[in-house]
């Protein structure tokens, strides 16, 4: 059997679609950030497959990836960072309940 | 010629000028006076060293062997080029009036920084507020006029034309916390403003027609095609009309565009030189202190105008409808100035107007000049009356000066009889008055006696007309002179506090401008300032040149209206009679309309309120309040309503956000899916 980039592209689809409806639903802020790591990592799958069977004497994409998972460790801190002081603020990290940053 | 000289004539007021106002505050009064009054005493040098060069030095590049006085450019460095043609150079030239003018303006201007320095003080010797920048105007006043009168093209006249203008509005407004003195500064600088828009346009109306911003250019006929810069004849006007044969100027409202041009310009001349109708600013411009009336508004910037048209008068002589509108104005103006001068209080005012009366002769003088009469004898006379003109009226000036310090009132009602109190003042206030007058032998004589001589070669109406106003000038100014030191005996409540002549900075210029008054009447001006520069008279020049060349029908005809004129002043005025009052009351109407000068401000006051700002300015500040202001008005409101409206967008909730994005993202790919396909 022929692996074709549909057998990859399928699970990355899925993997996404569970990243937006976990980020929409979920109100706890960690949840959140998971579900957007886990959209991350179906982009950078994206990546690599279109890399591998579009363009396969280049390393591009595969380096598109390292730099893209690299980036997403420092955003995760980062956003570790914001959770934590808002818990130390309110106690909560409940995203419906801050709703400061508004008009 | 060493260009370091005439450099230095106009560097040094300029740099007293930025070290006294930036530095002014930092020293003592008596230090920035002294500073100044010393520059402008190193410039008064320089300027006598360059002006007696040109005359005397008889260098082939300032005179031909046959006499003839050339125009030559010291220097000219390229300013502002924007084109290939358009070029805007800042130079120096030296011809017969710019040599003349560098002696009269730093005369005056030193006689006036000297005199500042007991003028602007009380009697218990406290130096006025502003002291400092006082001096520091007087130099940019000085620095100004000077490089007015050595411009070497009409471009570089214009900008300092604007300069002296400005200082004089600075200087107007001394005293600034005054709101009459404030009033009158704006006055001054909006109606020479004015009157400028017209110079404006007609420098650009020459400029465009001529193709040239240089006065050499401009006064001399072109000489292969090109002119020579450096070195031009003064020129025949039948050159200069050879300059237009080949391209005639086209025509506008029946009249050619060079007369329109000429008359524009010599609008700025009225403006600044106070000729009917622009004269309004000048009696007003008297709120300044005493010795910047005596420097600016009388003796100095004022003649700007006569310089003006004489820098440019082979120009006039080509198209002389404008010098016939010069006439026409100046004789309308001398006669009217003199009319009210006989009837002010306020004995600055009377000066004033004296001084309007005056340098209207001189406009008078220029209008009536033709190359066919006596070599242009209009010409030479009126730069002699200039000449003459701006040493008396500086020394009256600085004589009201004197009395308004020692009694602390401008109104001569407030003097009478001051003759025993101030002997110095009274003597020199009568040189000058003597001068004025035209008594031989004292300066104002001599010019103008050739002033009339010249209005009577030109046509016997214009001479019977100025000679009327030059005996109402004896009158008036006799009539100021009596009523000061005359009239009757002057009140002293306090022996302590009679008054008495003033210290000897502000009489020691009295005395000088006295001495110059009784002389500068020899000065042999027809070997030295001729309009095309050829000497007048043949032979060679002496100490009684003017005398042996007189027009004895004319002087004594001029010298005898004189006299009777004094000589009726002195019956009304000399001792406390009723005389003065019977004739007021003879004709109380002509009074009233003297004493109100003809109602000319009322007039503006009305043009200028009831018809521009009711009519024109009303109309157009609706328009601007309600459809430009609304306009932009409207587009606020709108944008502020908008954005109040939208402005729940902004929930603060981050999901929310991720829906709308969401549903954003879905929306465009699907638009782009259905382009797609």
């Amino acid at each position: 059997m022929d692996i074709t980039v549909i057998y990859y592209l399928v699970p990355s689809l899925i993997m996404f679609c569970c990243g937006v409806y976990g980020f929409v639903t979920r109100k706890n802020m960690i949840a959140m950030l998971i579900s957007l790591e886990l959209m991350l990592n179906s982009v950078d799958i994206n990546f690599v497959v279109f890399n591998r069977y579009l363009f396969p004497g280049q390393l591009e994409g595969m380096f598109f990836t390292l730099f893209a998972i690299a980036i997403a460790a420092a955003e995760t801190a980062l956003a570790i960072a914001i959770i934590i002081n808002i818990f130390r603020a309110s106690k909560n990290i409940d995203v419906t309940d801050v709703t400061k940053m508004k008009f | 010629m060493d260009i370091t000289l005439p450099l230095l004539i106009l560097v040094i007021p300029l740099f007293m000028f930025l070290l006294l106002g930036l530095c002014g505050m930092k020293m003592s009064h008596r230090l920035a006076g002294t500073l100044g009054t010393l520059g402008m005493g190193t410039v008064l040098v320089l300027s006598y060293i360059t002006a007696l060069t040109y005359f005397y030095s008889g260098a082939p590049e300032f005179i031909t062997q046959a006499g003839e006085r050339l125009q030559y450019t010291v220097f000219n460095v390229t300013w502002l080029q924007f084109t290939d043609s358009l070029v805007i150079r800042l130079g120096f030239l030296l011809d017969p009036i710019s040599a003349m003018m560098l002696i009269v303006i730093p005369t005056i201007s030193f006689m006036v920084h000297l005199y500042s320095l007991g003028y602007m003080r009380d009697h218990h010797g406290v130096y006025e507020h502003g002291f400092q920048r006082f001096y520091a105007f007087l130099s940019l006043f000085s620095f100004s006029m000077l490089g007015l009168v050595v411009a070497t093209n009409i471009f570089q006249m214009y900008i300092f034309w604007e300069l002296v203008g400005a200082s004089s509005y600075l200087l107007i407004g001394f005293y600034y916390k005054k709101p009459s003195a404030v009033s009158a500064s704006k006055k001054a600088f909006i109606v020479t403003r004015f009157a400028d828009l017209g110079f404006l346009i007609g420098i650009l109306i020459l400029s465009f027609y001529t193709g040239t911003f240089n006065f050499a250019d401009l006064t001399s006929a072109p000489v292969d095609g090109i002119a020579n810069v450096s070195q031009v004849s003064l020129t025949t006007a039948e050159g200069i009309k050879a300059m237009f044969t080949n391209s005639p100027a086209p025509m506008f409202m029946g009249a050619s565009v060079m007369t329109w041009a000429l008359v524009l310009i010599f609008m700025g001349g009225m403006g600044k030189s106070a000729m009917m109708p622009l004269h309004i600013w000048l009696p007003d411009a008297m709120e300044g202190p005493t010795p910047v009336s005596a420097l600016i508004h009388a003796a100095t910037m004022v003649v700007a105008g006569v310089y003006l048209v004489a820098r440019l008068f082979p120009l006039y002589l080509m198209e002389t409808a404008a010098l016939d509108i010069i006439v026409v104005v100046g004789a309308l103006t001398a006669f009217y100035a003199a009319m009210v001068a006989c009837t002010q209080i306020d004995i600055k005012r009377v000066l004033a107007f004296s001084t309007i009366s005056q340098i209207a002769f001189m406009m008078v003088s220029l209008g009536v000049a033709r190359p066919e009469f006596h070599h242009g004898l209009g010409y030479m006379a009126g730069m002699f009356h200039l000449f003459t003109h701006a040493m008396f009226k500086a020394l009256l000036f600085l004589c009201a000066g004197a009395l308004i310090h020692a009694i602390g009132s401008n109104d001569y009602t407030a003097m009478h009889g001051l003759r025993k109190y101030m002997p110095i003042t009274h003597i020199t206030f009568l040189i000058g008055c003597l001068a004025i007058a035209g008594i031989i032998p004292f300066a104002g004589f001599f010019s103008k006696d050739e002033i009339l001589t010249a209005c009577f070669g030109h046509s016997i109406v214009w001479y019977i007309w100025m000679s009327l106003v030059a005996g109402l000038t004896a009158f008036y100014m006799f009539r100021l002179y009596y009523l000061i030191f005359w009239w009757k005996e002057h009140k002293v409540h306090d022996p302590h506090h009679a008054p008495h002549d003033q210290p000897w900075t502000m009489t020691l210029p009295l005395v000088i401008l006295a001495a110059i008054s009784c002389v500068a009447g020899f000065v042999p001006f027809g070997f030295l300032v001729t309009w095309n520069g050829k000497p007048m008279f043949e032979g060679h020049a002496s100490f009684f040149t003017n005398l042996e060349h007189l027009d004895w029908s004319v002087a004594g005809i001029s010298l005898a209206v004189a006299i009777i004129a004094i000589l009726i002043a002195t019956a009304m005025y000399k001792k406390e009679n009723p005389l003065p009052e019977k004739m007021r009351n003879a004709l109380p109407r002509l009074w009233d309309w003297c004493y109100h000068r003809f109602y000319w401000d009322e007039l503006y006051q009305f043009i200028t309120h009831k018809i521009i700002f009711g009519c024109i300015c009303k109309p157009i500040a609706w328009f601007d309040r309600h459809i430009i202001d609304g306009a932009m008005d409207g587009l606020a409101y709108v944008t502020n309503k908008a954005s109040v409206a939208i402005k729940g967008f902004q929930s603060g909730k981050i999901q929310m956000y991720v829906w709308f994005y969401l549903a954003g993202a879905l929306l465009l790919g699907a638009i782009t899916v259905i382009c797609l396909i």
